[in-house]
């Protein structure tokens, strides 16, 4: 009699047990991964703890961070110029964002590659550019001595490298915003106002509570960059300017100011982790009053 | 208000592209002036062109982003199946948390980060010749390792278990059924993680800034040493062929992308 | 016709995460008949389903597949196949792949599947359909798909999760005629889960009343209605007035104060039983003319008919008939030797059956919309 209990004509392979290698084979799957995070992830991150507290002879030491004191102004200045360029970029980039969402979906596509082109051309050739208009011999300063005024010495200035700062990072604080208001569903901002909200009201009390993830990614992808930054501002501070990132730049280049440098790069982490956490409970709370 | 939003948006991106827009322009200009455009000439791009070392750069990011890139994808695809297949949250946990620290953290603290690790191993190992293109490449794979996980890892979790049922029950046998109908939905995860992992790497300079040596420089390396000093109009040309590359790419991407979709709906067997 | 056993489950248990899901079950399905699992959710109908396709292995007893012991055999090796709750369509391949997936497994030639693969579409109303995306059809399109793949195998046995869950109710209709006449010109045994009454009463052969992991009755969908073993099983199929009572003798019982004529036998002297009574069996007569005499309590008009509680004594009856009673108005209740249904006392005993909390509206709130069992 014809066996119509089986399908197939191969000999049953023993399957559970198949099944048993298979689940254990992508058990294993994360292993190398693991290895490797562990090695170029963690290990590293413990090189920094290690050379943050220990002076050039390997004895433990907290002298890198205490000396730190000195580079006191340097810290300020970054937080400070890192705030305001998140701020401007934040108050420029809301709106856009918003603007852009309520164009035509052919237009938002064409808006969307023109955001994205300066994200994905490199941070050096988009500062570089800012800086041959804005130079003392750039197309800037040559036309406004043509019409008799005098030149703006931008370059060098605190102004110019937050002005840097916001012209390089802007698209980072635009997209996320934008991609949130695209998700928007329209029937919220038609609910409100059926319930009696004005335009400004809409705006404040159901879109921007909506987007405050985006605002989130947003001020995140512009904060950092901008505390750690040295390329702009050597560029467009002429060198003149010193930020975190240029001196701990400056500590790597020489054998017998790692510890410094270790010690400065940690702390800039823990700073930014903080106002990260801050931030992050900050619109939590926020978010929490939307249900 | 939908005028002056129109305004607004055109006030913004007009910002936005004035300095690229006057770059790709003095790149063409004969004179070495950026104040005054004098007249229209290919010198500059002559001169890159003739620059050896230019292209010895641009072969370096290739070589390097294409290997970083593979190296990236095939362990994060794998490091993304066991970490969904993972059940103890106490192991999971963790491990997710190391693969994304190079993500938060600031390139400069990676950079460093790496750095520290390497001079530490070269000195065990007592050599000055560690730098170059393999740490390069091990810094590359650790900053694409995040991207890659979180492009593929959410196709894992949308994977619906009775697909697997289904093709099994028409007579696949457990790998078949994961090659022919599991696979094919992850599949667009790890392209676009592929993707991601070979634009980042092109793209950086401030991780491979601390941890590679004066005889491999990659694209960004090479055009920041070149800007370091003075104006080279080199760099100009350089530049205004990497945004006309880029604006291509970009252009293929989004507008064939919705081709291929209008013909999928359309129909059309796959 | 003479009926050959095709599936057997002999003592099957499971359980998930030792909670007991499937407790000793026993089952014999025959080969071209149309079986339905009804329960309501968790009642192991959905595991029950798994084991016979192999997705689940029992964690005791055995399941025969025409004669053979086929618990360990995987499920691409049996001839079973399924339509998943959620269809499971493969979301890369158009509806033509789809389709033709099993055969394309088999090494069968071009030419042929393209013939089986139009014959299914022509037969699911899906001509024309062969090169759409599956993502880009409708829910009861993609239904048909999924069942079109799964009959060009030949299968022995179809089985259906619960498979008109998220279609509405119209859909739902037209579907079940549909699947009925498949069915019969295909002479596949069905196995279709539900857990909806009146789609396993309208389509099935033979109806498994399921709960708690238990079988609590099989027979066909007339002796499920209309001799209910238990007050659960008669409270799940259709609407039931399940009244205590005891027996005086064979044929007579006697329940609210006054002892009927009745059909059942076989009880014990003055054993206490559970007495079913459906809705449109009891007739209303004047007050004083009937065994009963109740207070309307409510009367909500449904079309073709009325429904009215009557309170008998503190025990709320339902009643559905085409004669208006007013609210507040006594009446009497009349009720044939044949409307009444005598069970022994169950586990479920005084569970069901009392209508003193019912609203429409709460009953149809706690029907699942959908099953999730695992």
């Amino acid at each position: 009699m014809k066996d119509l209990s089986l399908r197939r004509k191969e000999p049953p392979p023993a399957t559970r047990k198949g099944q048993a290698q298979r689940n254990i084979f992508q058990k294993l799957a994360a292993v190398p991964h693991t290895v490797w995070t562990v090695m170029f992830i963690a290990a590293p991150m413990l090189f920094v703890l290690y050379f943050a507290f220990t002076d050039a002879e390997g004895n433990f030491s907290f002298a890198n961070i205490t000396n730190l004191g000195q580079y006191t102004n340097v810290f300020i200045l970054s937080i400070a110029f890192a705030l305001i360029a998140t701020a401007v970029c934040l108050v420029i980039g809301y709106p856009l964002a918003y603007f852009m969402s309520r164009q035509s979906l052919r237009a938002q596509k064409v808006l969307m590659v023109l955001i994205m082109l300066p994200m994905w051309c490199n941070l050096l050739i988009r500062t570089y550019a800012l800086m041959a208009l804005l130079d003392n011999g750039g197309l800037l300063n040559s036309l406004l001595g043509k019409l008799g005024l005098e030149p703006l010495p931008i370059v060098g200035s605190y102004f110019g490298v937050i002005l840097g700062m916001v012209y390089d990072f802007l698209p980072y604080m635009v997209l996320p915003i934008f991609t949130a208001m695209t998700k928007l569903d329209y029937r919220y901002i038609e609910a409100s106002h059926d319930l009696g909200c004005n335009n400004l009201q809409t705006m404040t009390k159901v879109v921007m509570p909506l987007t405050l993830s985006g605002v989130v990614s947003g001020v995140t992808m512009v904060f950092v960059p901008s505390i750690s930054t040295f390329y702009i501002s050597q560029k467009l501070g002429a060198g003149k300017i010193d930020l975190v990132g240029d001196t701990i730049e400056r500590l790597f280049q020489n054998v017998s100011t790692y510890n410094v440098g270790a010690a400065m790069s940690l702390v800039m982490m823990i700073l930014i982790l903080i106002s990260l956490t801050i931030m992050n409970k900050f619109s939590d709370e926020e978010g929490g009053m939307v249900p | 208000m939908k005028f002056l939003s129109k305004c607004y948006i055109g006030l913004i991106f007009f910002l936005l592209y004035i300095p690229i827009a006057v770059l790709i322009v003095f790149s063409f200009n004969e004179s070495g002036s950026l104040a005054e455009f004098s007249g229209f000439s290919f010198m500059w791009y002559k001169e890159l062109f003739h620059d050896e070392e230019a292209f010895s750069a641009l072969r370096n990011s290739l070589v390097l982003a294409v290997s970083s890139a593979a190296i990236a994808t095939v362990l994060g695809t794998f490091g993304a199946l066991g970490l969904h297949r993972m059940k103890r949250r106490y192991i999971k946990k963790p491990i997710m948390t190391l693969t994304n620290i190079p993500m938060m953290n600031p390139d400069i603290v990676t950079g460093v980060s790496m750095m520290l690790l390497f001079v530490a191993v070269a000195t065990f190992l007592g050599t000055r010749e560690l730098f170059g293109f393999g740490t390069l490449l091990i810094a590359h794979v650790t900053f694409n390792l995040p991207y890659v996980i979180l492009s593929v890892m959410p196709r894992f979790q949308q994977l619906d278990k009775s697909l697997s049922e289904a093709a099994q029950d028409l007579g696949c046998t457990p790998s078949e059924a994961f090659f022919k109908v599991e696979l094919p939905e992850i599949v667009p995860g790890i392209v676009s993680g592929l993707m991601m992992s070979f634009t980042l790497s092109l793209d950086d300079f401030v991780i491979s800034h601390f941890v590679s040596s004066p005889n491999f420089q990659t694209l960004p390396l090479y055009v920041y040493n070149q800007t370091a000093h003075n104006v080279k109009f080199s760099m100009y040309a350089l530049s205004a062929l990497i945004v006309a590359v880029i604006l291509v790419i970009l252009l293929v991407v989004n507008f064939a992308g919705s081709a291929a979709d209008r013909k999928g709906k359309k129909g059309g067997r796959v | 016709m003479e009926k050959e056993t095709l599936i057997s489950l002999r003592g099957v248990s499971k359980a998930f995460d030792g909670e007991t899901i499937l407790d000793n079950i026993s089952l014999d399905i025959h080969d071209k008949e149309f079986v339905t699992l009804l329960g309501p959710s968790g009642c192991g109908k959905t595991t029950t389903l798994r084991i016979i396709g192999g997705f689940e292995t029992a964690d005791s007893g055995e399941v025969f597949f025409d004669g053979k012991e086929i618990s360990q055999v995987p499920p691409y090796r049996r001839l079973v196949n399924t339509v998943f709750q959620k269809y499971a369509l493969f979301p890369h391949l158009n509806v033509y792949e789809n389709v033709a997936f099993g055969l394309r497994l088999k090494k069968t030639p071009e030419e042929e599947i393209k013939q089986k693969v139009q014959e299914m579409l022509a037969m699911v109303n899906l001509k024309g359909f062969e090169r759409r995306r599956v993502t880009t059809l409708s829910g009861g399109q993609q239904q048909r798909v999924a069942i079109a793949r799964a009959l060009i195998n030949h299968p022995r046995v179809l089985l259906l999760d619960e498979p008109l869950g998220a279609l509405d109710l119209k859909l739902r209709k037209d579907m079940q005629t549909e699947l009925k006449k498949i069915q019969r010109a295909t002479g596949i045994t069905f196995i279709y889960v539900t857990h909806d009454q009146e789609e396993a009463l309208s389509m099935s052969d033979v109806v498994v009343v399921m709960s708690g992991g238990h079988i609590q009755q099989i027979g066909s969908p007339v002796d499920i209605y209309n001799e209910p073993v238990n007050a659960f099983v008669a409270d799940f199929i259709g609407e039931s007035n399940i009244v205590d009572g005891f027996m005086l003798a064979d044929r007579k019982v006697r329940f609210s104060g006054h002892t009927f004529e009745c059909l059942d036998e076989g009880f014990a002297k003055n054993e206490p039983v559970d007495v079913v009574i459906r809705p449109e069996d009891v007739d209303i007569v004047p007050a004083d003319k009937g065994m009963l005499n109740g207070v309307v309590s409510s009367v909500t008009f449904k079309g073709d008919y009325y429904e009215i509680i009557v309170d008998v004594q503190g025990f709320k009856w339902m009643l559905e008939t085409s004669d208006y009673a007013a609210p507040d108005t006594t009446i009497g209740l009349f009720i044939e030797p044949e409307a009444i249904h005598v069970m022994k006392k169950s586990e479920f005993s005084g569970q069901f059956g009392d209508y003193s909390s019912f609203s429409d509206e709460l009953e149809h709130l706690s029907d699942p919309e959908e099953e999730e069992e695992e």
